[in-house]
C-alpha cells in the first residue's frame, strides 16, 4: 500500500484516501471536431505502460478531493515526487535522476507565462 | 479416551520449561502431559508421540522435523469445540496451554492407520508431478466429484462451522526503525538506535525473544547467551520510545515501508481468549506499520539434506534436535546419526551426547573436518565418519536405521560399500538459508551467494538486513552487524546511534561448510527410495528430475508444475534443496536456475486476524434515510443500493397472510397509477453547483442544452464518457441565475462527483465553478398518482395551479409548515411532486403526509414498484439498462443530444465515430412476451432462430423485466441489435431448462405513450 503525498494537503497520507486516475498530462483536444477519428481514438483510449518512470493522475478522493500528479517507478513502486496539477515533473524518463536545475527554472518560466501566472 | 502420563523423553533437567507446571492436552483422542513453557511440539515429541500427521499426496506417516516456522509436517487442527476450530496450525509454533485439543490434519481415518497411504504404497510410483491434473481432469464436470475426495483424503484443514466468540483488533503504528526478529542482531539493533532515542518496534515471532540465543552453546560475556538476551530485553522494555512485540509475525512487507505484524495475544492461554473482568480481549492484534526505515534480522533456516525416505518419522534438522533439548529438555530420540556438511550442526550431537544418549555416529561429508566442535566430538569418543553421507533411512512408523557410505558430491556418486547404522534418530544439516521472504516481498531479487551457499537478501531503499538474515552467521559479526546496520538506517534518517558495548564471544574456530544438497544414491533418483524435498507438498527429488526432463526449466514452472514451495510452506525448507536439484538435472549453475518468488504471508494467518472488527454491522457503513425508523416500523422490506438500506417493499398484512413481493408490488404500482402513492427517494445524489461559469459547465458535461434553462425550470440530463457512452442521467434545476441543483442516480453519486471535479480541476479550471455534495443536507419525498395534487395541497402554501406549476417547473415554498422545494418531476408517469426538505425536517413532513393521506389511501412504495413504473414508461435506470457500452442514440434519446451546442462537450466527438455510428448497435426496446402471463429473465439472450444449430447467434439481451399490474402482463427493456428498425418483429429466448419464450420487439413506452398522464 502506497504511501502518498498530497501536495495540497502537504503531508502523507495512506493510499487508501487516494484514487489513481490513469496516466498523467493526457490532454483533451482543443478542437475535437477537427480530429481523425484515429487520433481521438488514441486520445480516448491508448496510453503507456512503461517500465520504470511514469506520470500518473490521482485524486485525493476521501481528503482534500484535489487532483494532482505522481511520478512512480513502476519497477520499484518508489514514488519520486507528486505535484500540483499546472506543475511540470521534476523526474522523467529522459532525466531518471532529476532535470537539470537551469532546465527546470526555465521550464517553469514558460509554464507560468503559458498559464499568465505571476511567479 | 486413552491416557498417557508419563513423559519418556523429558530430561530430569536443564531447558527453560517450568516442571513445576504441569498441563494437560489431547492429540487425537490420546490425553498427554507437557509443561508450561512447551510448544505443542516438544510436549508431543517428550511424550514419545512420532507420527503427526499423514502427507498430504502419498500418505506416509509423517513427525516432527523442525522446532519453528519452517516446520512442514507437524500441521494441526486446534479446537475441542466447533466454533473454536483453527487450522493449519504448526504445532512448532503453538505454545502448550492446560486443555489444549489437537488434531492431525491429514489421515482418514486417522494418522496410525490411513486408507489413504494404500494409495500411496501402491501408486507411488504411477503418482508423478501432474497426476491429479492428469488423471482425474476428464471430463471435466466430474472433477468437482474427484476432488471431493482427494480433498478428504489429504485433509487441508477445515474451517469452523460456527461463529467465532473472538475478536480480533487492527492498530495503525509508525516508527523510525522496525527491527524484525529479536535474535542476536535484532537485539543488539534494537539496541542502538533504541539508546540514540529513535522511536523503535521490535518484533519476534517467537514465545520469547532471544532467537537462538536461547539454545545457543556459545557464552556472552563468559555467561549463558541468554542472559544477556533478558538483559537486553529488560532495558528496552523499560524505555518509551521502545515497542516490544513477542508473539508477532511480520506476515506481509507491503510498498513503502508498510508491514503487516500480527500479534497472537491470547493464544497461548486458550482457544478462546479469556474472559478479563468479564470482557473478552482480542485474540490477536494486526499492527499496520508505516516504518521509517526496516530492519530485517530474520536469522536463517536450517537447510535439511535430501535422501532416502528422509521423510520417515525421526528425521529432524539437527538445529531442531538441539532446540529441544536445550530449550525445552525435550530429547527427541535414543540413538541418534548426524548426518553434516558443516561443522555448526555438531553441536546437535554434542547436545545429544550432554543429554546422555547415544550418539551412534556423526557423518561427514568433507574429507578432513577439524572445526572446534569437531574436535570436541571427537575427544568424548564420538565416531565420525568422513567424506560420507546418510544415503537412506530405514524405518516406516519411526527411523531404524540408517545407510551410510562414502559419497562424491560434486559427481553425485556413491563411491564405498554402504553401512546400515541401528539408530532411531537421523539429524542432517545442509547448511543454513538466510530467510528472506520479507526482503523478496518488495520484489527484490535475492543474490546467490557462494561463500555461505545461500540466497541473500537484496534490498530496496529503506530496507536493511543483519546477521544471519544476510548469512553472516557468526555470533560475535552478527552482533556487530546488527548494531552497524542500526546506525546506518538511523543516519538515513537523520537520526544519531546509541553507543553499545558489545559482548564478548569466545571466538570458535569453525571449518568451512561443503556444498551438498541432494544426496546421491547407489540407483538413479527415479528409481531409488523417496528423497523428499518438500516435506508438506510431497515433492521429491524425482519429481523435479522429471519436471525438467518433462521441459519444465525455469524454475516457476518446476515450481507450479510439482507443487514445490506452495501454500503454507512457501519453500521454507526445500526451496534451495530443490533449486539444487533442478541445477543439476539441467546442467547449471543454482544462480542460473534461479529462485521463486516468495509472497505474503510468512505464515498462515486467519481470516479474523484479517478481518479484525470489520465483520457484521462493521463491515460496510450503512446508510439510512431520515425516514428509516418509520420504513422500519411499517415492515418494510429493504433493498442494499450502495450503502444505502432502501425500503424495496411494504408487504401488507392480509387475511392473517404477509404479501409476497409480487403481490405487494401489483398493489403497489395500482395504488400509484389509480390514487396516490409515496416513496422515499432521499438517496438519489444531489449535487449543488455555483459560480458565474456554472451553466457554461453544464452545458459541457450533459449531452443536452442548458444555455435557456430559467429559474424555477427543471432539465433532464444525459451525462457521457468522452467515448459517448452513457454513464449516469438525472435532473438538473436551475435556482438562479448562477446556482443549480443537480440529482445523479444513486449508486453514481460519489462517482459524478468526483467526474465533475476531475474535468473542473484539470482540463477547466478557467471557469468559475464549485460544486458540493448535498445528498444528506435533502431529504426528497415523492408523491406521485392522480390524487398526487389534492394531498399536497392540503398542506402547503405553494400554488399548485396546473397553469402556474407545471411540469418540469420547481417552487420554493411550506410543506408541512416547514421550508421546502418542490420539483414537478416524474419518474412514473403519473402527475408527481418530489418534496426537498431538510432532512431533520422529513420524517415530520413524511408523517404529516401520512396524517392528511388516509382518506386518499395514501400508499408507501419502494424500490421494486419505483421500477415497475418506471419500466412501464420506459424509462431507463442507467447501470441497470446501460452498462458502458450504450450511447444515447442507442437509448433512442436523440432529443437529449444538443449536436449543434457550441462547446464540444463530453462524448460528443466520439457519436461521430464509425463504431458508434453502425446501424446494428445494440438499441433499446421494448419486448412484450407473447404469452401474458410470462415474465422474461433478465439477463437471458434473445436470438432471431431458435432453430438455429448451437452456437445461435445472439442478438442482444434482456435489461429490466417485470409483470405490469395495469398492463395485465410481463413487460421488458432490453438492448437488440438493430432493434430500433425491428418493431413488430418476433425474437425468441431460449431458457437454460428448455424453455423458449417468444416476443415482439415493441416501443419501450408500454403505457400512457404519449405523456399526458404527468402533464394533468
Amino acid at each position: 500500500m502506497f504511501y502518498i503525498h498530497c501536495p495540497y494537503c502537504e503531508e502523507h497520507r495512506e493510499e487508501e484516501e487516494f484514487h489513481a486516475k490513469g496516466q498523467a498530462h493526457i490532454a483533451r483536444p482543443a478542437d475535437p471536431e477537427s480530429c481523425s477519428d484515429q487520433e481521438w481514438g488514441d486520445y480516448l483510449f491508448f496510453r503507456d505502460n512503461p517500465r520504470g518512470i511514469h506520470h500518473e493522475l490521482w485524486v485525493h478522493a476521501v481528503g482534500c478531493r484535489k487532483f494532482f500528479n505522481i511520478t512512480r517507478n513502476t519497477v520499484s513502486y518508489a514514488i519520486l515526487e507528486t505535484y500540483k496539477m499546472g506543475e511540470q515533473p521534476h523526474f522523467t524518463a529522459e532525466h531518471p535522476d532529476g532535470k537539470p536545475a537551469e532546465k527546470v527554472a526555465a521550464e517553469a518560466e514558460a509554464v507560468s507565462r503559458q498559464e499568465g501566472v505571476n511567479v | 479416551m486413552s491416557q498417557s502420563l508419563k513423559q519418556p523423553n523429558r530430561l530430569r533437567e536443564g531447558g527453560r520449561v517450568d516442571r513445576a507446571r504441569t498441563l494437560s492436552f489431547t492429540f487425537n483422542g490420546t490425553r498427554y502431559q507437557g509443561h508450561a513453557g512447551d510448544t505443542l511440539a516438544s510436549a508431543l515429541l517428550a511424550n514419545g508421540v512420532d507420527i503427526v500427521n499423514r502427507s498430504f499426496k502419498y500418505s506416509r506417516p509423517r513427525g516432527i522435523v523442525a522446532a519453528g516456522a519452517e516446520e512442514p509436517n507437524a500441521l494441526v487442527q486446534l479446537g475441542s469445540t466447533e466454533a473454536a476450530q483453527v487450522p493449519n496450525v504448526r504445532a512448532t509454533q503453538q505454545v502448550l496451554f492446560d486443555g489444549l485439543t489437537a488434531q492431525s490434519t491429514n489421515g482418514w481415518p486417522n494418522v496410525q492407520r490411513d486408507v489413504m497411504s494404500l494409495v500411496g504404497k501402491l501408486g507411488g510410483r504411477f503418482m508423478p508431478p501432474g497426476f491429479y491434473y492428469k488423471t482425474f481432469m476428464a471430463p471435466a464436470s466430474m472433477w468437482m466429484t474427484y476432488e471431493k475426495y482427494i480433498r478428504k483424503g489429504a485433509g487441508l484443514g477445515r474451517s469452523p462451522m460456527e461463529n467465532d466468540p473472538d475478536s480480533y483488533d487492527h492498530l495503525h503504528q509508525h516508527c523510525d526503525l522496525l527491527v524484525i526478529g529479536a535474535g542476536p542482531a535484532g537485539l543488539s539493533a534494537a539496541q542502538t538506535a533504541a539508546r540514540g532515542g529513535a522511536r523503535v518496534i521490535l518484533c519476534d515471532e517467537q514465545e520469547e525473544m532471544g532467537g537462538s540465543l536461547l539454545d545457543s552453546r556459545e557464552l556472552l560475556d563468559h555467561q549463558p547467551a541468554a542472559q544477556w538476551a533478558e538483559r537486553v530485553i529488560d532495558e528496552l522494555a523499560a524505555l518509551d520510545n521502545v515497542t516490544l512485540l513477542a508473539r508477532t509475525t511480520a506476515n506481509g512487507y507491503h510498498d513503502h515501508h508498510f508491514v503487516t505484524l500480527h500479534e497472537r495475544r491470547t493464544e497461548h492461554l486458550g482457544e478462546t481468549a479469556p474472559l478479563v473482568d468479564g470482557v473478552r480481549p482480542a485474540r490477536s492484534r494486526m499492527h499496520r506499520v508505516r516504518a521509517g526505515q526496516v530492519l530485517l534480522a530474520t536469522g536463517a533456516h536450517e537447510r535439511p539434506l535430501v535422501y532416502g525416505n528422509n521423510d520417515v518419522p525421526g528425521n529432524l534438522l539437527a538445529g531442531a534436535v538441539s532446540t529441544y533439548i536445550r530449550r525445552y529438555g525435550v530429547v527427541p530420540g535414543n540413538r541418534l546419526v548426524l548426518s553434516t556438511s558443516n561443522d555448526h550442526a555438531y553441536r546437535a550431537a554434542l547436545d545429544w551426547d550432554e543429554a546422555g544418549r547415544e550418539v551412534v555416529a556423526i557423518v561427514d561429508a568433507r574429507q578432513a573436518p577439524d572445526g572446534e566442535w569437531v574436535e570436541q566430538a571427537r575427544a568424548r569418543g564420538i565416531r565420525i565418519i568422513t567424506g560420507s553421507a546418510v544415503l537412506e533411512a530405514k524405518g516406516d512408523k519411526r527411523v531404524s536405521g540408517a545407510r551410510v557410505a562414502t559419497i562424491d558430491a560434486e559427481a553425485f556418486k556413491v563411491t564405498g560399500q554402504a553401512e546400515t547404522l541401528a539408530c532411531d534418530t537421523i539429524a542432517s544439516s545442509g547448511g543454513y538459508s538466510p530467510v528472506i521472504h520479507l526482503a523478496s516481498h518488495t520484489g527484490a531479487r535475492p543474490i546467490w551467494n557462494d561463500e555461505i551457499l545461500g540466497f541473500v537478501p537484496s534490498l530496496v531503499k529503506g530496507v536493511h538486513a543483519a546477521g544471519s538474515a544476510r548469512g553472516i552467521h557468526d555470533l560475535a559479526e552478527g552482533l556487530a552487524d546488527g548494531s552497524a546496520a542500526a546506525a546506518r538506517a538511523l543516519a538515513a534518517l537523520d537520526l544519531s546511534a546509541g553507543t553499545l558495548e558489545l559482548p564478548q564471544v569466545d571466538a570458535r574456530r569453525e571449518g568451512a561448510t561443503c556444498a551438498l544438497y541432494q544426496v546421491p544414491h547407489e540407483k538413479p533418483t527415479l528409481r531409488g527410495p523417496k528423497q523428499f524435498v518438500d516435506l508438506q507438498n510431497d515433492v521429491t527429488a524425482a519429481a523435479i528430475e522429471l519436471a525438467t526432463r518433462e521441459g519444465f526449466e525455469s524454475i516457476e514452472h518446476v515450481k507450479r508444475y510439482t507443487a514445490m514451495g506452495f501454500g503454507t510452506d512457501q519453500g521454507k525448507l526445500g526451496n534451495i534443496n530443490g533449486m539444487a536439484i533442478a541445477a543439476r538435472c539441467l546442467n547449471r549453475t543454482i544462480p542460473e536456475v534461479g529462485t521463486t518468488v516468495f509472497r505474503p504471508n510468512y505464515t498462515p494467518v486467519t481470516f479474523g486476524a484479517i478481518a479484525g472488527r470489520h465483520c457484521r454491522e462493521l463491515f460496510d457503513p450503512e446508510r439510512y434515510t431520515a425516514m428509516h425508523q418509520w420504513h422500519v416500523e411499517h415492515g418494510a422490506e429493504f433493498e442494499d443500493v450502495g450503502q444505502w438500506k432502501r425500503p424495496w417493499y411494504f408487504p401488507k398484512n392480509v387475511n392473517g397472510k404477509l404479501e409476497t413481493l409480487d403481490e405487494a408490488v401489483a398493489r403497489e404500482c395500482l395504488a400509484v397509477r389509480q390514487g396516490v402513492g409515496v416513496l422515499d427517494a432521499s438517496t438519489l445524489g444531489k449535487i449543488d453547483i455555483q459560480g458565474p461559469d456554472a451553466r457554461e459547465f453544464l452545458g459541457r458535461v450533459y449531452t443536452n442544452k442548458w444555455a435557456k434553462l430559467a429559474p424555477g425550470r427543471v432539465r433532464y440530463g444525459l451525462m457521457c464518457k468522452d467515448d459517448g457512452m452513457l454513464m449516469d442521467d438525472g435532473t438538473t434545476s436551475c435556482l438562479g441565475e448562477n446556482h443549480f441543483l443537480m440529482t445523479t442516480t444513486t449508486g453514481g453519486a460519489a462517482g459524478v462527483m468526483e467526474w465533475l471535479e476531475l474535468w473542473h480541476q484539470t482540463e477547466w479550471p478557467e471557469l468559475d465553478v464549485t460544486f458540493t455534495s448535498v445528498t444528506d443536507h435533502w431529504a426528497t419525498i415523492t408523491v406521485t398518482g392522480p390524487e398526487a395534487r389534492k394531498l399536497l395541497a392540503e398542506i402547503t402554501d405553494i400554488d399548485l395551479d396546473k397553469e402556474q406549476f407545471k411540469f418540469m417547473d420547481w417552487r420554493e415554498g411550506k410543506v408541512a409548515e416547514v421550508p421546502a422545494r418542490v420539483f414537478r418531476i416524474s419518474f412514473t408517469g403519473e402527475l408527481a411532486y418530489e418534496i426537498n426538505v431538510q432532512a431533520n425536517y422529513a420524517m415530520h413532513v413524511w408523517k404529516t403526509l401520512f396524517a392528511h393521506g388516509e382518506k386518499y389511501d395514501l400508499t408507501p412504495y419502494g424500490t421494486e414498484t419505483m421500477h415497475v413504473l418506471r419500466a412501464e414508461k420506459g424509462l431507463i435506470i442507467a447501470g441497470q439498462d446501460t452498462d458502458g457500452s450504450v450511447t444515447p442514440e442507442d437509448l433512442g434519446m436523440h432529443w437529449a443530444i444538443g449536436y449543434d451546442k457550441p462547446f464540444p462537450w463530453i462524448g460528443k466527438r466520439a457519436l461521430s465515430r464509425p463504431d458508434t455510428r453502425r446501424v446494428d448497435r445494440k438499441q433499446l426496446v421494448g419486448l412484450k412476451p407473447r404469452d401474458p402471463a410470462v415474465v422474461l429473465e433478465e439477463g437471458a439472450q434473445i436470438v432471431l432462430d431458435p432453430d438455429h444449430a448451437i452456437p445461435m447467434p445472439m442478438v442482444g439481451h434482456v435489461t429490466s423485466s417485470y409483470y405490469s399490474a395495469i398492463l395485465g402482463h410481463g413487460i421488458a427493456l432490453a438492448v437488440v441489435k438493430g432493434g430500433h428498425n425491428r418493431m413488430g418483429e418476433t425474437v425468441y429466448l431460449p431458457m437454460v431448462d428448455g424453455q423458449v419464450h417468444e416476443a415482439e420487439i415493441v416501443s419501450n413506452v408500454f403505457y400512457d405513450p404519449k405523456g399526458e398522464r404527468q402533464h394533468v
